[in-house]
């Protein structure tokens, strides 16, 4: 029984193992990573240009089309998720690993926050200047982008888990996705509206923290249970 | 000699199709189970069953005398899989690799170098993986084996891609496991034998 104990690894060093190890292989293959940051930056500032160049146009239509373009960026690399573990058998080993599965996808999932989701909070305000957003509704965009990319990256995981096993499942994913995550587009994309309008923004920030927390408790255990029943 | 992993009628179905039933498996520790078989005929999902990557439709196993159900942590950490997938990362290189592993179960990095030396890998720790022949990825999920000191090897088809001299080290690093008291569980359409220590299982 006592070698047993020895045996198991702390649960800390799985989590950190497996963010290590994907923030290794995006930095190995950078293609990956910039693909969406690309499209997020391409989509955001080919808008401007289309609606046209007044202020107040900008203005009025900057706040959705940023948040628009940062969902389809994130969704754009969610299908990756957990495609090449499954295809080169590194999915077999994690599900085998001693370590409890939730923690591990929690790992996957913030590891795809900080490949793809933070580079796009980091980006954004080069885009909100386009938008000639002023500075207070660019922090606002900041702080509700973060969580908003957040939320997707952990809901994107329950998605991408589903749809492991099945070739092209982009389009299931997306539609799986999707509806869960309107709450987040919806008030991401108003708050930054009323920030820019000057009105009161701490109960959106609050319900996107709130969504925030409710996936980052609940994503993981639901995306393990997803990629046991997608792995047989 | 104590009983390890014990299966009591157990029945699966891929589709339609029976692929066993009523099976009954027994490995003790210090022994070999083989199943054998011709294609098709579910050697690797009986082998993924009795991992717990698929339910059986019927039927229990137990680990050391427990039901397995309950018990999956312990029996995880005494547990290395070996598929016919090398799962590991092609892009990364063979310590990346393997410290990546060491990072998801107790291991003694210490051991890495010994380890490599004996698979013959020494020479390759810089490259990535994808540069490595299909034999030579075998070899790093061998090492990666090693490295995990667990009780209870499950191998699918572990002799695929080897050279002969490959193969042979597989052999010899089987035996010496069961010398060692642990046990292993192969899955192959090859002849193996360690004498006096092999039980059988034939799938139709």
């Amino acid at each position: 029984m006592n070698d047993v104990i020895l045996n198991m690894p702390s649960v800390l060093r799985g989590f950190s193992a497996v963010v290590r190890r994907d923030i290794l292989l995006a930095w190995k293959r950078p293609g990956d990573m910039l693909n969406p940051l690309f499209f997020f930056a391409m989509v955001s500032t080919l808008f401007p240009l289309a609606v046209g160049p007044t202020t107040e146009q900008l203005a009025f239509s900057g706040p959705g089309v940023v948040w628009v373009a940062a969902l389809l960026a994130s969704l754009l690399s969610l299908n990756s998720l957990f495609m090449s573990d499954f295809e080169d058998g590194s999915l077999d080993q994690l599900l085998l690993s001693p370590q409890p599965l939730p923690m591990l996808t929690l790992a996957k999932a913030v590891s795809h926050w900080l490949i793809a989701g933070l580079p796009l909070v980091l980006v954004s305000p080069l885009v909100a200047i386009t938008f000639q957003m002023p500075a207070r509704t660019i922090g606002v965009m900041m702080v509700t982008l973060s969580f908003g990319t957040m939320s997707l990256s952990l809901l994107g995981s329950i998605g991408a888990a589903l749809t492991v096993g099945l070739n092209r499942g982009t389009a299931l994913l997306s539609l799986l996705i999707l509806p869960l995550a309107m709450p987040v587009l919806i008030f991401g994309a108003r708050t930054v509206s009323m920030a820019a309008a000057d009105d009161a923004v701490s109960a959106g920030v609050y319900f996107l923290a709130a969504y925030c927390m409710l996936m980052l408790t609940l994503a993981p255990f639901a995306t393990a249970a997803a990629l046991r029943i997608s792995n047989e | 000699m104590t009983e390890l992993l014990f299966g009591h009628d157990l029945c699966l179905f891929r589709g339609d199709r029976c692929l066993f039933r009523s099976l009954e498996l027994v490995v003790n520790t210090g022994e070999l189970l083989v199943i054998d078989g011709p294609n098709g005929s579910g050697k690797t999902s009986l082998l993924r069953g009795l991992a717990g990557l698929l339910e059986f439709e019927n039927g229990n196993v137990r680990w050391s005398g427990d039901a397995i159900d309950g018990n999956y942590q312990a029996f995880r950490a005494d547990l290395v899989w070996l598929s016919h997938r090398v799962g590991c990362k092609a892009d990364l290189n063979l310590v990346e690799n393997l410290h990546f592993e060491s990072g998801l179960r107790a291991t003694d990095e210490r051991r890495l170098p010994a380890v490599l030396d004996r698979m013959g890998l020494n020479r390759l720790t810089d490259l990535p993986l994808r540069s490595l022949s299909a034999g030579q990825q075998r070899r790093v999920a061998l090492a990666r084996m090693l490295l995990a000191e667990a009780r209870l090897w499950m191998m699918d088809e572990p002799f695929t891609n080897l050279d002969r001299a490959g193969q042979a080290l597989v052999e010899e690093l089987i035996a010496e496991h069961l010398e060692k008291g642990g046990s292993c569980i192969v899955a192959t359409h090859q002849a193996i034998e360690i004498q006096g220590r092999t039980r059988r299982v034939t799938l139709q």
